[in-house]
């Protein structure tokens, strides 16, 4: 089990890159082999990453099983991977999803078939997504970032809905505006500090050493451009809806579940943590238009007529709950922000399966045209509710904790912040959940209750089926787990995030 | 006296001469045995040609770790000489290669024609050697004459006349324009070689005419490796001329340019190098700009590539835009960053030009929109295409994508982030085409189902490339070491 240590998660994020390999080899005619193979490649990076759950030390913190190789020396760039409390939950969250999706794969291949390419893009996509949250060099880390882009904008433009090509053309184009500037971002940095780890980078942080404070601010703005359009934040957001409508369902549960906490990682992970001083002053504007997300997400949702693309702005509220408690640069809105990633993840990746599931079983997700699905599928009806309840933040499930803490975080901001605007922010978040709730149980009442509209009134719909247990069944127990027992994730994040408020001087 | 007998009697270090010989020898055999092999065989002028090449390729691998100067100092073999020799036979061998089924397919003369091919990349060869104005320019005249007569080689085709005659008038009025600098600069410190160049203009400093000889010289090389607005004969040469010619055009005689560019810039010039700065960041940042905003409207594939070629010129007269003598770190990192640039550059471009030859092969076509639904006609040719696409793009998982960072990190070590910013809008800009054809091939429907045939032959210069390309992204110490031996 030692080899876990050192490879462990290097393995787990290299072998489905591997399988894509290997797929390219088989013949697209060999569907089930190549299904077979898909699930091979996903199962076993979740089995590393379960052994590699084993082998975390929970009590210690700071990064561990780490791997540092020399790569490109000219630049004194390294292949330096490892874990701590902040990465550990979305790493085994991305294993977890992607292999998910895989399950769910093999009886619903979209539009126009192509498994093989399908399934070879999606371990593509887990590598990028995988190693983003392990990489702790930041050449390593633009070049994970990239590789995401690349089977996200196939997935989208090839399995995607009737007006694909703009959306995946819309998301390509964003995603690479925002990261060529923070690319700028890195390479500055690299410029004043002179290295690319992340760790090293996070004491020179720490001991205020990088560059003067307005060279800190144009860094961060670099860094906040690439992250903030992949979270995304208001006013950067209008990429996500169109390429969550578009995209094929298991392109907007990754999108969603994975995806989108790369940008909001990206700000604990790096911009904060490296970037202190600048962080202070940008906080408030975070958080301001973090509020506005939230507000402006649940208004758009109250507008839609479509059920995955009410999906979708709810994604933009949502994200704004984790970015409001990041902004307060407090424990508790920062161990909130990770448990919303993560919840998020969850609640939001289950939601846009049964979107998937809804389009597939009625042939339209237009809410007008639904009704009384709960009477018509009553099992199918009772897990809608249940993750748009989740999704609402009801105590008790996962969506809680996140915008709980977020809003506790905002009513003491960190010293350095304003009080003031921070309670008026907490307000504002507040009017935010109770809009949420109203959107989400509208909807509920307009899909899942009424009358079953005539046309469907005669057809047979098919209940939840086998495959679907299956590829549900993980997230469905763990919204619970996590809202019943936060420490699940909690216990994880709070000594990584203690040691990144350690530079902003208030942790405890 | 000893000067007439040191002329009369040179002594000549012919090993480090070797790879240059091989290929003249070569060059003579193909144009000789084409005279006595009969029509039906004219091909093996081919193969021939190629065993040229790698005798020629052989011959510089044999000399690698040697240095060492012969023509009293006009000819030097150093690493990069090495490097860039290295590169030429290997574009060479990819451009024979793109070549033989094209040729064979039409009434062309190939003897004559590998023949020249022969003839531009010992231009090449020898290019990266030259370290006086006289070779440099005897080098430069010869890559770029064999390659008018080749874009002229479809004599039927009014494009192609057009566009051999346009590529030499502009060739004749850059080659005057450079020739009338170079005799200022000779002039003015009365030598020919480089090295007392660098010391004399040191001395004298940055008078009006100095700085007037220089861009005299750099508008002249701005001819020949089309940066804008000196681009205008280059995507009708390309279009006109036989695809595999285009293809030469864009790699390897470009490439030529840029080599004998780097080595004016870095090693005759740098004492002055405050004047033209900023001529090279204005140039830069016009070729990048204007060469993406006209490529997001071309509808044929090589001249799409063609103006892709233009804005990628663009990055690597950037790392120039940042010599700085008095910022030596800075230097080497634009030194080093524009040779990782030519190397990734040369075979990615090839390789898209093999892509779009193999495409344009009975039947198909040049246009993009009939690119339509590849994929699913031609999926390995599909996904190669994208894969020369997204590199050119600097997107991973693509050598290219390390081109980019090269620049970008000399840009940002240098200081100049106007320039940065310049580069990154760019790179948007320009992913946006490349994705269009890329998009074409995966999300459209075809018009037509048959997958297309991909000889041997072009096989191998589409999978070579792309391999390499991947392994380089995987692993860049592979093109980032050879070019840190490169730096002087």
């Amino acid at each position: 089990m030692e080899w876990v240590d050192g490879w462990g998660v290097s393995l787990a994020t290299f072998l489905p890159a591997v399988g894509t390999v290997v797929l390219l080899f088989v013949p697209s005619e060999r569907e089930r082999l190549v299904k077979w193979l898909g699930l091979a490649f996903s199962f076993a990076a979740l089995a590393i990453g379960a052994l590699v759950l084993l082998r975390y030390d929970f009590g210690a913190s700071g990064y561990q099983l780490e791997v540092i190789k020399s790569w490109i020396p000219q630049i004194d760039a390294n292949y330096h991977v490892g874990l701590d409390g902040m990465s550990l939950p979305l790493f085994e969250l991305s294993l977890l999803v992607s292999f998910l999706c895989i399950v769910y794969l093999f009886f619903h291949v979209p539009e126009p078939g192509k498994p093989k390419a399908l399934i070879a893009l999606t371990l593509l996509l887990e590598t990028g997504m995988t190693g983003t949250f392990v990489a702790l060099d930041l050449i390593l880390f633009f070049i994970f970032w990239e590789v995401v882009l690349v089977p996200m904008y196939f997935m989208i433009g090839i399995w995607g809905g009737p007006r694909r090509e703009y959306a995946a053309v819309k998301f390509f184009l964003y995603t690479l505006f925002g990261s060529v500037f923070m690319l700028l971002g890195f390479l500055a940095l690299w410029f004043r500090a002179g290295t690319f780890d992340i760790v090293a980078l996070q004491e020179l942080g720490a001991a205020a050493e990088i560059g003067t404070r307005l060279f800190q601010n144009l860094v961060f703005l670099g860094l906040f451009l690439g992250f903030a359009i992949k979270v995304p934040m208001w006013p950067f957001h209008t990429w996500l809806p169109d390429a969550h409508t578009e995209a094929p369902t298991i392109g907007s549960v990754l999108l969603a579940a994975i995806l989108l906490k790369m940008g909001t990682y990206g700000f604990i992970r790096i911009a904060l943590p490296i970037l202190p001083q600048a962080a202070v002053d940008f906080a408030p504007i975070i958080g301001v238009l973090a509020v506005i997300a939230i507000i402006y997400g649940a208004l758009c949702c109250f507008a839609q007529t479509d059920l995955k693309r009410l999906i979708a702005f709810s994604s933009v509220g949502h994200m704004g709950f984790v970015m409001l408690g990041i902004a307060t640069l407090t424990d508790r809105g920062i161990n909130g922000a990770i448990f919303g990633m993560v919840a998020h993840g969850l609640i939001t990746g289950m939601l846009f399966f049964l979107a998937g599931s809804i389009h597939e079983r009625y042939h339209t997700r237009a809410i007008a045209e639904l009704g009384g699905v709960l009477a018509q599928i009553p099992r199918f009806g009772s897990v809608f509710t249940y993750a748009a309840i989740a999704s609402l933040g009801l105590p008790g499930l996962a969506g809680f904790w996140g915008e709980m803490l977020a809003l506790l975080g905002s009513y003491q901001p960190a010293a350095v912040l304003d009080d003031a605007l921070f309670r008026v922010l907490m307000v504002g978040g507040g009017i935010g959940t109770v809009l949420t709730a109203g959107y989400l149980l509208w909807t509920v009442q307009r899909v899942n209750l009424g009358r079953v509209p005539e046309r469907f009134a005669g057809e047979r719909i098919v209940d939840v089926t086998g495959i679907e247990w299956a590829a549900w069944s993980p997230l469905l127990a763990l919204i619970i787990a996590a809202g019943l027992y936060p420490k699940l994730v909690l216990g994880v994040t709070d000594s990584a995030v203690q040691s990144l408020l350690g530079v902003f001087g208030v942790g405890s | 006296m000893e000067l007439a007998q040191a002329l009369a009697q040179p002594t000549i270090d012919w090993h480090a001469l070797s790879p240059e010989l091989v290929m003249v020898i070569a060059a003579a055999v193909v144009l000789v045995a084409d005279l006595f092999l009969p029509d039906e065989a004219k091909w093996v002028a081919m193969p021939l040609a190629a065993a040229g090449v790698i005798g020629a390729f052989a011959a510089v691998v044999s000399l690698i770790g040697e240095s060492s100067v012969t023509f009293a100092g006009a000819f030097q073999v150093d690493s990069f000489a090495l490097l860039f020799k290295g590169l030429f036979c290997v574009l060479g061998l990819g451009v024979l290669a793109l070549s033989y089924h094209y040729l064979r397919s039409g009434r062309y003369y190939q003897g004559e024609y590998y023949f020249l091919v022969l003839c531009s990349l010992l231009g090449g060869m020898t290019i990266a050697s030259a370290r006086d104005l006289v070779s440099l320019f005897i080098s430069l005249e010869l890559i770029s004459v064999p390659a008018i007569i080749m874009a002229g080689l479809r004599k039927g085709d009014p494009k192609s006349n057009e566009g051999a005659l346009k590529m030499f008038l502009f060739s004749v009025l850059s080659s005057a324009l450079m020739l009338y600098g170079m005799s200022i600069v000779y002039g003015l410190t009365g030598s020919t070689f480089l090295s007392d160049i660098a010391a004399r203009i040191a001395e004298l400093g940055d008078q009006p005419v100095v700085v007037l000889a220089v861009l005299f010289v750099v508008v002249g090389f701005a001819f020949k490796i089309s940066a804008v607005p000196f681009h205008f004969w280059a995507p009708d040469t390309y279009e006109g001329a036989p695809s595999p010619v285009a293809a030469f055009l864009s790699t390897a005689s470009k490439i030529g340019g840029f080599v004998g560019l780097i080595v004016l810039m870095f090693g005759a010039f740098p004492a002055v190098a405050d004047r033209w700065r900023p001529a090279f960041a204005v140039l830069a940042t016009l070729t990048m700009t204007v060469g993406n905003l006209i490529a997001l409207r071309q509808r044929h594939i090589i001249r799409l590539l063609a103006y892709s070629g233009i804005a990628q010129s663009g990055y690597v007269l950037v790392a120039l835009a940042l010599i700085d003598p008095t910022n030596p770190e800075a230097t080497r990192q634009a030194f080093q960053s524009a040779v990782i640039y030519l190397l990734i550059y040369g075979v990615m471009d090839l390789g898209a030009f093999a892509a779009a030859i193999t495409f344009a092969r009975r039947g198909g076509s040049y246009f993009i929109d009939d690119y339509a639904g590849l994929w699913q006609r031609s999926p390995a040719l599909a996904v190669m295409m994208a894969g020369f696409l997204v590199s050119l793009a600097g997107a991973p998982p693509m050598a290219g994508a390390w081109a980019k960072l090269f620049v970008f990190l000399a840009v940002i070590s240098a200081d100049v982030v106007w320039l940065a910013v310049v580069m990154g809008v760019n790179a948007v800009v320009a992913a946006w085409y490349y994705l269009a054809v890329v998009k074409k091939m995966f999300i459209d429907a075809p018009a037509i189902d048959e997958p297309v045939e991909v000889p041997h032959l072009l096989n191998a210069a589409l999978v070579v490339p792309s391999l390499a390309l991947l392994a380089a992204f995987v692993y860049p110490p592979l093109v980032s070491n050879l070019a840190e031996r490169a730096l002087p």
